[in-house]
Order: C-alpha cells, then sequence, then structure tokens
C-alpha cells in the first residue's frame, strides 16, 4: 500500500519511542516553531561547544511525521560539528524537495531515507521539515551568539 | 419528491471519479467547501461563453445581458434568504464581506453610529472561525475599543450566564457565528439580539455553516448583518455575500473605493452610490455571482428543509455510530439537540493528521487542524481534530465508510 511507503516502520517506532525528548536546562539556543496550518509544535534547545553540536533536546506535539523527523534529527546531529550538520540538513531538505524521485543518501541521512515516501504526499512535507527548520533557526541564532 | 442521495449525487460530476487507485469518494469535507452541481458548473460557463461583459457600464447587448445575469443573481440571493435585493452586497468570500464590515467601521467618522472608540466594546465568542474573529480583534487595536467575548461551555455550547456583563450599554458589536465550523454547535441567537438591541448594538451573523445547509431567514432571526461564502453552498468559489439592514448599510461608509461605486468624482472629492453599489467597487465576479444564483436555484428546488432533515438524521445516524468506536472523543455537542452536520473527533493516540492520512488512503476525504478556529482548540485543550462535515450527497454509507476507516487508522497504527 502506498501509505506504507509514507509510515516506514522506523519513523512510526520514532514517534512512539521518541529519542532526546525533554528539553536541557541549558542552551545556547531556544526556539519554537508551529505549523500554523495543523498546530504542530516544536520548542528545541541547541547547545554548540567549539563549533560542535554538544546537546540538542526538544519537546513538543504533533502527527507522527513531525514528532519522529525532529526525533531522528536530534540523534543524526548530536556530536557533529556545524558544517557537518549543514550537509546533513541540506540533504534532507534535498529529499523533502524530490516529490518522490529521490531514495535520499543513507551515508549522510542514516535512517532517515525513510522520509523519501513523505516526499510523495505535499501536505506532509512541512510536517517532516517542522523540526529541520526549527534546527536551521536554533544554530543561526546560536551563531549570532557567539559572535 | 422524496429525497433521494443516489439522484442528486448523479448532479454532482465529480462523483463519477473515483480517488487513491480506484477507491469510491467519500467526500466529507463539505465544511471546508462543497462540491459543484452541473447547474453551477453550467452557469458559469455559459456565462463566460454567450453573456460575458463588464456588468453596469457597456452601451451593448453582452453588457445588458451580463448586467440582467448579475442582478438577476442578487434576486436569487436576497430571496433566498429573506432579505431586499438591494441589502445584498456581492464580495469576494465571506472573510472579505466580514472584513468589509469592519474596515468601514472603522472608516467611520465621530457622530456616526459605527464610530467606534476606547469608550466602546467589541463583544465576539470563544468559538469563532479567524475570519469572524481577526478583524474584530483588529479593529478593536485600531480604534481602542475593548474586545470581549463568550466562552464556551464543557458542552460546547456558549455560556450566556453572564449576557448582561459581557453586552453591556458601551456594546457597539456584537459579532457571532450562528453554527461553528468545527463543534457543529448551532447557537441560540434570540437572548443575544434581545440584549444587543436593547443596548443599541449590532448584531452581526456568520451565517458560512448555516446558510448551506439550513433555511435562514434574516427577518426572523432579527440580525443586523450577516455573511456567507457561495462556495460552501455549492455555489462558486470567488463569491460571498454581506447582507445588511438597508438603513444600516446606508449609514455604513465604504470600504473599498473606485470605480462604479460613486455618483460624482471630481480630483479632489467623491460621492458615493446607493447601496449595494456603494460597497462593489470595481468589476465584481460576475460569473461566480451568476454561479451563485445557480446554486440557490438547485438547493430550493431540493428544499431546505428537506436538505436540513437530510443532515439531521444523517448527523444522528453518524453520532451513535461513531460514539460506539472505542478510544473516540466526539469535541462538540455529544446529542444532535441543536448541532449542525459537523463532527469533529479525536482517536486515543493517534494523531489527526495520521488519521486523516489514513482515513485518505480508504477515499474517504476529512480535514485535520484547527479548522482555523485556534483559541477555539485552545480552550476545548486539544491541539488539532479530525473534522467530518456532511451534505445533501452523503448518506449512511459514508458515514459507514468513515467509521470503517478510522477503526482501520487504530488497527494501522496499533501495530507498535
Amino acid at each position: 500500500m502506498e501509505l506504507d511507503s509514507l509510515y516506514q516502520e522506523v519513523i512510526l517506532d520514532h514517534y512512539k519511542h521518541p529519542q532526546h525528548k525533554g528539553l536541557s536546562t541549558g542552551f545556547t539556543a531556544q526556539v519554537h516553531h508551529v505549523n500554523t496550518s495543523c498546530g504542530d509544535e516544536i520548542t528545541l534547545n541547541l547547545t554548540i561547544e567549539n563549533n560542535v553540536i554538544t546537546s540538542l533536546t526538544w519537546d513538543g506535539q504533533g502527527c507522527s511525521i513531525s514528532q519522529a523527523s525532529v526525533s531522528m534529527l536530534s540523534d543524526l546531529l548530536i556530536d557533529k560539528n556545524l558544517d557537518e550538520a549543514d550537509v546533513i540538513v541540506n540533504s534532507f531538505s534535498d529529499l523533502m524537495a524530490s516529490k518522490g524521485t529521490s531514495s535520499g543518501d543513507p551515508e549522510i541521512l542514516e535512517d532517515a531515507v525513510a522520509f523519501a515516501g513523505v516526499s510523495k504526499f505535499p501536505s506532509r512535507v512541512k510536517c517532516a521539515l517542522l523540526g529541520w527548520m526549527a534546527f536551521k533557526d536554533a544554530a543561526i541564532q546560536s551563531q549570532g551568539e557567539s559572535k | 419528491m422524496s429525497f433521494s442521495v443516489t439522484d442528486i449525487r448523479k448532479d454532482f460530476p465529480i462523483f463519477e471519479r473515483t480517488i487513491r487507485d480506484g477507491k469510491r469518494l467519500v467526500y466529507l469535507d463539505s465544511g471546508a467547501t462543497a462540491q459543484k452541481p452541473w447547474a453551477v458548473i453550467n452557469a458559469q460557463s455559459d456565462f463566460y461563453s454567450k453573456h460575458n461583459a463588464a456588468v453596469h457600464r457597456g452601451a451593448h447587448q453582452l453588457a445588458e445581458e451580463a448586467t440582467d445575469a448579475y442582478e438577476g443573481a442578487r434576486a436569487i440571493v436576497a430571496e433566498f434568504i429573506g432579505a431586499a435585493e438591494n441589502e445584498i452586497i456581492f464580495t469576494k468570500s465571506a472573510t472579505e464581506s466580514i472584513n468589509l464590515l469592519a474596515y468601514a467601521m472603522g472608516n467611520a467618522e465621530k457622530g456616526n453610529r459605527f464610530a467606534l472608540t476606547s469608550a466602546d466594546s467589541i463583544v465576539v465568542t470563544e468559538m469563532e472561525h479567524h475570519a469572524n474573529l481577526i478583524p474584530w480583534q483588529q479593529l478593536a487595536k485600531r480604534t481602542g475599543a475593548q474586545l470581549s467575548w463568550f466562552k464556551v461551555t464543557e458542552d460546547s455550547r456558549l455560556d450566556l450566564s453572564s449576557i448582561d456583563q459581557i453586552i453591556t450599554s458601551n456594546t457597539k458589536v456584537v459579532a457571532i457565528t450562528h453554527q461553528s465550523n468545527v463543534l457543529g454547535t448551532i447557537n441560540p441567537l434570540e437572548a443575544i439580539v434581545k440584549r444587543a438591541h436593547e443596548v443599541g448594538a449590532v448584531v452581526v451573523l456568520d451565517a458560512c455553516q448555516s446558510v448551506p445547509h439550513m433555511k435562514v431567514d434574516v427577518q426572523e432571526l432579527g440580525v443586523d448583518f450577516l455573511a456567507f461564502s457561495g462556495h460552501k453552498a455549492v455555489g462558486p468559489t470567488g463569491v460571498g455575500v454581506l447582507w445588511g439592514k438597508a438603513q444600516l448599510l446606508d449609514e455604513l461608509p465604504p470600504f473599498l473605493t473606485g470605480g462604479s461605486m460613486v455618483t460624482s468624482v471630481t480630483m479632489t472629492d467623491a460621492t458615493w452610490a446607493q447601496v449595494p453599489q456603494k460597497f462593489e467597487a470595481g468589476v465584481p465576479n460576475m460569473a461566480q455571482a451568476v454561479g451563485l444564483g445557480a446554486a440557490f436555484n438547485y438547493l430550493s428546488a431540493i428544499g431546505m428543509d428537506a436538505i436540513h432533515q437530510h443532515e439531521n438524521s444523517l448527523t444522528d445516524y453518524a453520532l451513535k455510530k461513531m460514539l460506539a468506536i472505542p478510544g473516540i472523543t466526539i469535541i462538540g455537542p455529544q446529542s444532535n439537540d441543536s448541532r449542525g452536520a459537523t463532527i469533529a473527533f479525536t482517536i486515543a493516540d493517534i494523531h489527526p493528521h495520521d488519521v486523516g492520512q489514513y482515513v485518505d488512503s480508504q477515499g474517504v476525504a476529512v480535514r485535520t487542524g484547527h479548522h482555523c478556529a485556534w483559541p477555539l482548540a485552545k480552550c476545548m485543550n486539544v491541539p488539532a481534530t479530525t473534522r467530518a462535515s456532511f451534505y445533501l450527497y452523503n448518506d449512511e454509507h459514508d458515514v459507514d465508510a468513515l467509521v470503517e476507516a478510522v477503526v482501520g487508522a487504530q488497527k494501522y497504527f496499533g501495530r507498535f
């Protein structure tokens, strides 16, 4: 069924068992992003030390796609430096814009290639991107802080 | 004539197609927009192919025909809601209708009955669609007027217990929805209209969810202004209506200015045409207005009372069937008393977006989210809901398909 390409097991697994959920007390930037069309929301705390993401925690409510996506993002980005993070974020954004024509680069995205199926459902792409846009925003704010 | 959904569906070409790999279309999103019968599609097409010209302007036969068709649509709309023809203003949407009213009031100068100051108040309700909240909220900000509102009770009704404290001698406007687009609640208007008129306030009714589904007569309701959109009433998009009592429309300053809303113009000044032209600047959405006329003729031929009765028994059936699903919570009145055919719900442990996606894979079209009523979602303490809304072309098979799909979603997402 077409639906199974959207709801991959690894996605539903992250939804049921979210990683790094629960906000840290300290952070270099905190952002709150909302999907205005459906009300899904994510608060994301980011700590960057010496150009490396040392902590990324979040809290939120929303659909399986938005929540699993931010869970996987936190798994992928913790301990990466900002250049590495940039490559991962761009790769994921490209995958989401692919309208089902790309299967994603497993070398870069690891389990997050499971979201390839989401790109076939235009109304769900912004669900998958919610946490990633929040991270981008937080990274910019963190860099602003350190200057 | 007996009410036959089978026959009615034949009038709507969209039901001839299938979706999601050959599945029957179960369209339960009429609260967002209704499907269109051939009568409406053809009326627009005929206007463009046979009569197209700018209304109220050209000195030629086509302009006469276009004007007749456009003004004919106005007459149909007026009759449909029990109004006079010159009280019907065509807009592009209900949202524009309400904004027109709010901005026109904002243009009122001191001495005009609509002029607002910081001494005045505007009253809304917690269950308003954004379109009947934000224009008033912003008008209050611009003028310094106070914004007050009726709260919603736990059983999804308006809390009118403090009506005399909410609508006060300072109140100038009471803006309220006839039927909630989320809860389905049909609001009682009598006490509100009585109290508002006691203190000299005008009542603005958002009738988007009522005019398409029941007999609405502005004289009987006693309200002062009423707004609705065409596309929720099997009419085209791009046409809405603002109705107001003639005397009030006379006193209301214009909002949009420009061509065809004037009697005389100099380089430094202009005077306004009579209503409704005063509020219809520019070349209007003519084919869409004509299409709305065709839509109302179509609905009238079936009968608004028959449509309402059909939807009422369908709601009865749907509430019983849906309440029997384990883990479901209906957000809105649990009984069929004073409620329309809109049923919002949540399913334990499954986000509405995921419910919507699964039921869509089964051919069932619903809406998910906060339905442009964010404050209401917050007060009902739900981030989002799934909403099924029914219309004249839905029947019990559609309800059964929805129930089956929701149970399927529970199985699908319960795998882990």
